[in-house]
């Protein structure tokens, strides 16, 4: 942990008799980072990535993540594999509403970020983060299995930095987080909104 | 110590089985409340969890209908399932064995032939 307990000396004293203190928020996110179960939701080709990153060859089962749940229920984490339509944004942010606290997002590929090769098309999302708060995202076309086991390294450490109290506490522990992000849906040109204001604003260019 | 003495710890084995169900889901219950408290929502608490959004009421009514039809198939084909080691063996069998078949046969067809009365097998 970045904070060190109250009496390090004592700690370090300690795990010299084999007695190791922990505090409750290190076990909490040990159990946390260890047991992310994604959902098994793939969009496109890099969901064929991330396939074979659960498979024997890549075995992401050694990150406690093998377990892929068929529904936002019982998911942890949530894997934008792919190009987001703008027909299946407001699918993706409904099942990503659904999914319990806490959850997190990877938006893997060049898609899942910002559009990709399609980012002049009229039809596929700019990247999901308009709408839902991304994690880690990965760069990539498709990005390799090692590329999303790092992007889980990141989530791990990530969790790890979370504390239970203060600013840093994940969204589930602050009261005033929302629990459900707004769905966008399909107007008459294009998708309405065209963006969540409290999640993402339009980058300023600072020459 | 009375009588009832060696019945005594019946009742504390009660108590302890109790407190062995009650006390766990009592201190998930605590942690649920402190370390992962609910937010719930009009679209996570939604019935259906595909990512659409469920079209008209859930709670419908479907046509019981076809469970009778199953059942009777279900009838029908545990028969076959006698009647065949039957047939392999009915050369060497004797009168009773062919009548008691001919009875649990006939049970059977009268069965159908309610169903068929009752207007079972009609498809409405």
């Amino acid at each position: 942990m970045n904070t060190p307990g109250p009496d390090e000396g004592l700690r370090s004293e300690l795990s010299k008799q084999g007695i190791f203190t922990v505090k409750l928020q290190d076990i909490y996110n040990w159990g946390r980072k260890n047991s992310i179960w994604p959902l098994q939701f793939g969009l496109a080709c890099c969901a064929i990535e991330m396939i074979a990153a659960s498979m024997a060859r890549y075995d992401l089962a050694r990150f406690g993540a093998e377990v892929f749940r068929p529904s936002p229920r019982q998911a942890d984490l949530m894997i934008v594999a792919g190009t987001v339509t703008k027909k299946m944004a407001p699918q993706v942010v409904r099942l990503y509403n659904q999914m319990p606290e806490p959850k997190y997002v990877i938006a893997m590929g060049a898609c899942a970020i910002s559009g990709g090769p399609f980012k002049q098309g009229y039809n596929v999302l700019k990247g999901i983060d308009r709408y839902i708060p991304v994690d880690v995202h990965i760069p990539g076309c498709p990005p390799r299995p090692e590329a999303l086991m790092h992007a889980f390294m990141t989530l791990q450490r990530k969790i790890d930095d979370q504390t239970l109290t203060g600013n840093s506490r994940p969204r589930h522990l602050d009261p005033d987080a929302p629990s459900e992000f707004p769905v966008p849906a399909l107007g008459e040109d294009d998708i309405v909104p065209a963006k969540n204001e409290r999640v993402w604003q339009a980058p300023v260019v600072v020459r | 110590m009375n009588d009832y003495g060696a019945y005594q710890f019946l009742a504390v084995f009660l108590v302890v089985a109790v407190l062995f169900a009650l006390v766990p889901l009592g201190l998930a219950r605590l942690w649920a409340k402190k370390f992962s408290p609910q937010k719930p929502g009009a679209q996570k608490n939604a019935v259906y969890e595909c990512g659409l959004e469920a079209s008209g009421s859930t709670a419908i009514r479907f046509k019981s209908e076809y469970y009778i039809y199953a059942i009777i198939f279900l009838i029908f084909d545990v028969e076959v399932l006698f009647l065949v080691p039957f047939a392999v063996a009915f050369l060497n069998l004797p009168l009773g064995a062919f009548v008691a078949m001919l009875v649990f046969i006939l049970l059977l067809a009268e069965g159908l032939a309610w169903a068929w009365m009752k207007g079972v097998l009609t498809w409405k």
